[in-house]
C-alpha cells in the first residue's frame, strides 16, 4: 500500500510539473489525451480487470456523463462544476441500473458483453431520436472561458483537471488492492462459485464495481464535452470510446495499478508516430488499435506490465 | 392505418429480409455451437464479403448471383485460415481471448475498409434491380425474392452438410464431447477451422443474395452483427432451427416495428427483444439450457 501510495505522489507531483513547465502545445495536447485515455482505462479496467467483467459497450457511462454535462449547463443553467458532479452521478447511476439487471439475471462472459454493447446501442438511437439531446444535430457547449466554468484558457488547467481525474483513479485502484471490498470483488473474478462459499455476494461486488467503473466514464464524458465543446449521439455512444477504454486497459494490463496508464501512453505516442508518419487518415487509430489488440492478446496475454514483471524482478533482486 | 394493405407488404418484406438475417444467423450459430466462441468480427466478415461481390461486378462484370461459386469459396478458404493462423493461436484456452480477438479483427476490417473505400455507401446497379413482382397486394423487388429463395436453399444446404456428411457428423461429435471426438480419430483443430469456413461461407452466400437489393459501406457490418446475435440468441446459442425461426421473426419485428416508430426508432425494437431475451431466457426460446 505505501509504495502504491508513493508512486501516485510521485505521478502526480509529475503531471504538476508537465503542466508547468511544458511550453509547447503539441506536448501538453499530447499529455491531456494520454491521460484522458488513461481514465478510460482506468474506469473499464475497475470492472474488467478487477471484476471480470468484460464491457464492450462503455461508452454508454462516458455519453451519459458527456450529455448530462452539457445539458445541465446549457438547457437547465447549472454550474459547471455542479454539471461534473451531477455528470459522474448519472453516468454512475446508469452503472448500477445496467448492473442491476444484468448481474441479477446472471449474466457474465459473452453474454455480459454484448448486453453492455447493446444498451450503448440504444442510447445511442435514443439519443439521435430525441429533442433534448439535440437528435443528430448534437449539442455545443457555448465557450466561455473562467475556471467558474470548468473552461481554462490554455490546455494546462485542463491536463491538471484530467491528471486530478487519473490521480483519484489511481488511489480508488489502489484501494481495491489493498482492501475488504476489493479483495471480494477480486474472488468473485477469479472463481465465483468459490467466492460464495464464503459468504461474498457476488451481485453486491459486481454492482458497486459497475457503478465506480461507470462514474469515472462519466468524468471522462465531463472532461470531452468541456474541452472539445461539441457532443453527438456517435461521439457519446459510438464504438470509438468503448474500443479506447477496453484496448488501453488490456495493452497496459488487466486488473493492475499502472496497467491501463501505460496502455494509455503507449497507445497515444503509437497513434501519433503513425499520423506523423502516414497523415491523418480516416481510421488509421483505429485500425493500430485493433492490430496492436490482437497481436496482445495473442503474444502477450498479461499486457505490457505483465511483460515487464520478470524486468522488474531482476532490478529488485540485483539492488538488495 | 393497420389495414392488410399496409401490414402485409410489410410484413413479406421482414420475411424476405429475415430470411437472409437466418442465413447470416446460421453461420454464428455453428460456429458457437461447436467452438463455444461468439465470432465478433461477424458483421465485419459480412462487409468483407460485400464488398467482394461488389467490386467482382464493378471490375469484372460478373453477376452477384454468378460470383456465388467464387465468393461462398473465397470466403471458406478465410474462415479456415483466420480459425488455423489467429483464433486458434489467441485464445490461450480463455474464452473471452476469442471474444476480443474478434472484436480485434473486427475493428482492423472496417477501419481498413474505411481507409480503402472511404465512407461512401456503394450499391450496384443490374437489370432486374428495380423488377417487381406482385403477390397478392403487395409489390416485392425481384432481388429481394430471390434472396428469401437463395437464402432458404443455403440453410437447406447447410443442414445437409451437418447431418447427412462425413465432416457434418465429425462437427456434431466435437460439439457433444470434444475430447471423446479426438479419442476416436478426429482431428479436433481441422473441424474447428472447417467450422469457422462453413460459418463465413455462409455469409458469402448472404452477401451475393443481399447485395442486388441493398449496398455496403464501411459500417454496414456493425448494424448486421447485433441483429445476428439477436437471432441466435433468440433461437437458442447453437440452435439451427432456432436461427431459421429467429432470423424470419426478427426480420417481420423490424419491419413491422419500422412501420409503427419510424425508420431509426425501428431499430430500437431489435435491441429491446435481444436485451429483454438476454435477461429472461438467456437459453433462447430452443435453446436447452442457459
Amino acid at each position: 500500500m505505501k509504495r502504491d501510495l508513493a508512486g501516485i505522489a510521485a505521478f502526480a507531483l509529475a503531471v504538476v510539473a508537465l503542466a508547468v513547465l511544458l511550453d509547447s502545445g503539441v506536448w501538453l495536447t499530447f499529455a491531456m489525451m494520454a491521460l484522458y485515455g488513461a481514465l478510460l482505462a482506468q474506469a473499464w479496467n475497475l470492472l474488467g480487470g478487477y471484476g471480470g467483467q468484460f464491457s464492450f459497450g462503455h461508452a454508454l457511462f462516458f455519453g451519459v456523463g458527456a450529455y448530462a454535462q452539457v445539458i445541465a449547463q446549457v438547457t437547465h443553467g447549472v454550474n459547471a462544476w455542479a454539471a461534473l458532479a451531477l455528470a459522474i452521478a448519472a453516468a454512475g447511476g446508469v452503472g448500477l441500473f445496467v448492473g442491476a439487471l444484468a448481474f441479477r439475471y446472471g449474466l457474465k462472459g459473452s453474454y455480459f458483453a454484448l448486453v453492455t454493447l447493446a444498451f450503448a446501442e440504444v442510447f445511442r438511437i435514443g439519443a439521435l431520436s430525441v429533442e433534448f439531446t439535440g437528435a443528430g444535430v448534437g449539442m455545443m457547449l457555448p465557450l466561455k472561458e473562467s475556471i467558474a466554468n470548468l473552461q481554462f484558457g490554455s490546455r494546462r488547467g485542463f491536463l491538471l483537471l484530467i491528471g486530478g481525474f487519473v490521480v483519484v483513479a489511481l488511489l480508488v485502484t489502489a484501494w481495491l488492492r489493498h482492501s475488504r471490498f476489493g479483495a471480494r470483488l477480486q474472488a468473485v473474478r477469479d472463481n465465483e462459485d468459490a467466492a460464495m462459499a464464503v459468504g461474498v455476494d457476488p451481485y453486491r461486488v459486481k454492482l458497486a464495481a459497475i457503478g465506480l467503473s461507470g462514474a469515472f466514464m462519466g468524468a471522462a464524458g465531463a472532461f470531452y464535452v468541456q474541452v472539445f465543446q461539441y457532443i453527438d449521439p456517435g461521439i457519446a455512444f459510438g464504438p470509438h470510446v468503448s474500443v479506447e477504454a477496453l484496448v488501453g486497459a488490456i495493452v497496459g494490463g488487466m486488473g493492475t495499478l499502472w496497467g491501463p496508464l501505460l496502455g494509455a501512453l503507449a497507445l497515444h505516442a503509437l497513434a501519433d508516430v503513425t499520423r506523423n508518419l502516414f497523415g491523418q487518415l480516416p481510421g488509421l487509430n483505429m485500425v493500430i488499435y485493433g492490430v496492436v489488440l490482437v497481436l496482445i492478446v495473442m503474444f502477450l496475454p498479461r499486457g505490457l506490465t505483465g511483460a515487464g514483471q520478470p524486468l522488474v524482478r531482476w532490478w529488485r533482486r540485483r539492488r538488495d | 392505418m393497420l389495414e392488410f394493405g399496409i401490414l402485409f407488404p410489410s410484413i413479406l418484406n421482414g420475411v424476405t429480409t429475415g430470411a437472409v438475417y437466418a442465413l447470416i444467423a446460421l453461420g454464428l450459430t455453428l460456429i458457437y455451437g461447436v467452438l463455444h466462441i461468439i465470432n465478433f468480427a461477424h458483421g465485419a466478415l459480412l462487409m468483407v464479403a460485400l464488398y467482394a461481390v461488389y467490386l467482382l461486378k464493378r471490375h469484372l462484370g460478373i453477376d452477384p448471383y454468378l460470383a456465388l461459386p467464387l465468393v461462398v469459396p473465397a470466403m471458406f478458404a478465410l474462415g479456415y485460415a483466420l480459425q488455423r493462423v489467429v483464433i486458434n493461436r489467441a485464445s490461450h484456452g480463455k474464452d473471452e481471448n476469442i471474444l476480443l480477438v474478434t472484436l480485434g479483427l473486427s475493428i482492423v476490417l472496417e477501419n481498413l475498409a474505411l481507409m480503402v473505400f472511404k465512407s461512401d455507401t456503394r450499391t450496384i446497379e443490374t437489370a432486374y434491380t428495380l423488377t417487381t413482382v406482385q403477390i397478392g397486394p403487395a409489390f416485392i423487388a425481384l432481388p429481394k425474392l430471390v434472396a428469401f429463395g437463395g437464402a432458404l436453399v443455403a440453410s437447406a444446404l447447410l443442414l445437409l452438410i451437418v447431418t447427412r456428411t462425413d465432416v457434418g457428423r465429425a462437427i456434431r461429435a466435437v460439439a457433444r464431447e470434444k475430447q471423446g471426438a479426438r479419442l476416436v480419430g478426429i482431428d479436433v483443430e481441422h473441424v474447428y477451422a472447417m467450422c469457422f469456413g462453413i460459418g463465413l461461407a455462409c455469409l458469402g452466400a448472404a452477401a451475393c443474395f443481399l447485395l442486388p437489393a441493398y449496398y455496403v459501406n464501411p459500417q454496414v457490418g456493425s448494424g448486421f452483427v447485433l441483429v445476428a446475435f439477436t437471432i441466435v440468441v433468440l433461437g437458442g446459442m447453437g440452435s439451427f432451427a432456432g436461427a431459421l425461426l429467429g432470423g424470419l421473426l426478427i426480420g417481420v419485428v423490424e419491419s413491422l416495428s419500422g412501420l409503427l416508430l419510424g425508420e431509426s426508432l425501428g431499430q430500437i425494437g431489435i435491441f429491446a427483444i435481444f436485451i429483454a431475451v438476454l435477461l429472461l431466457r438467456p437459453q433462447g426460446l430452443f435453446g436447452a439450457r442457459a
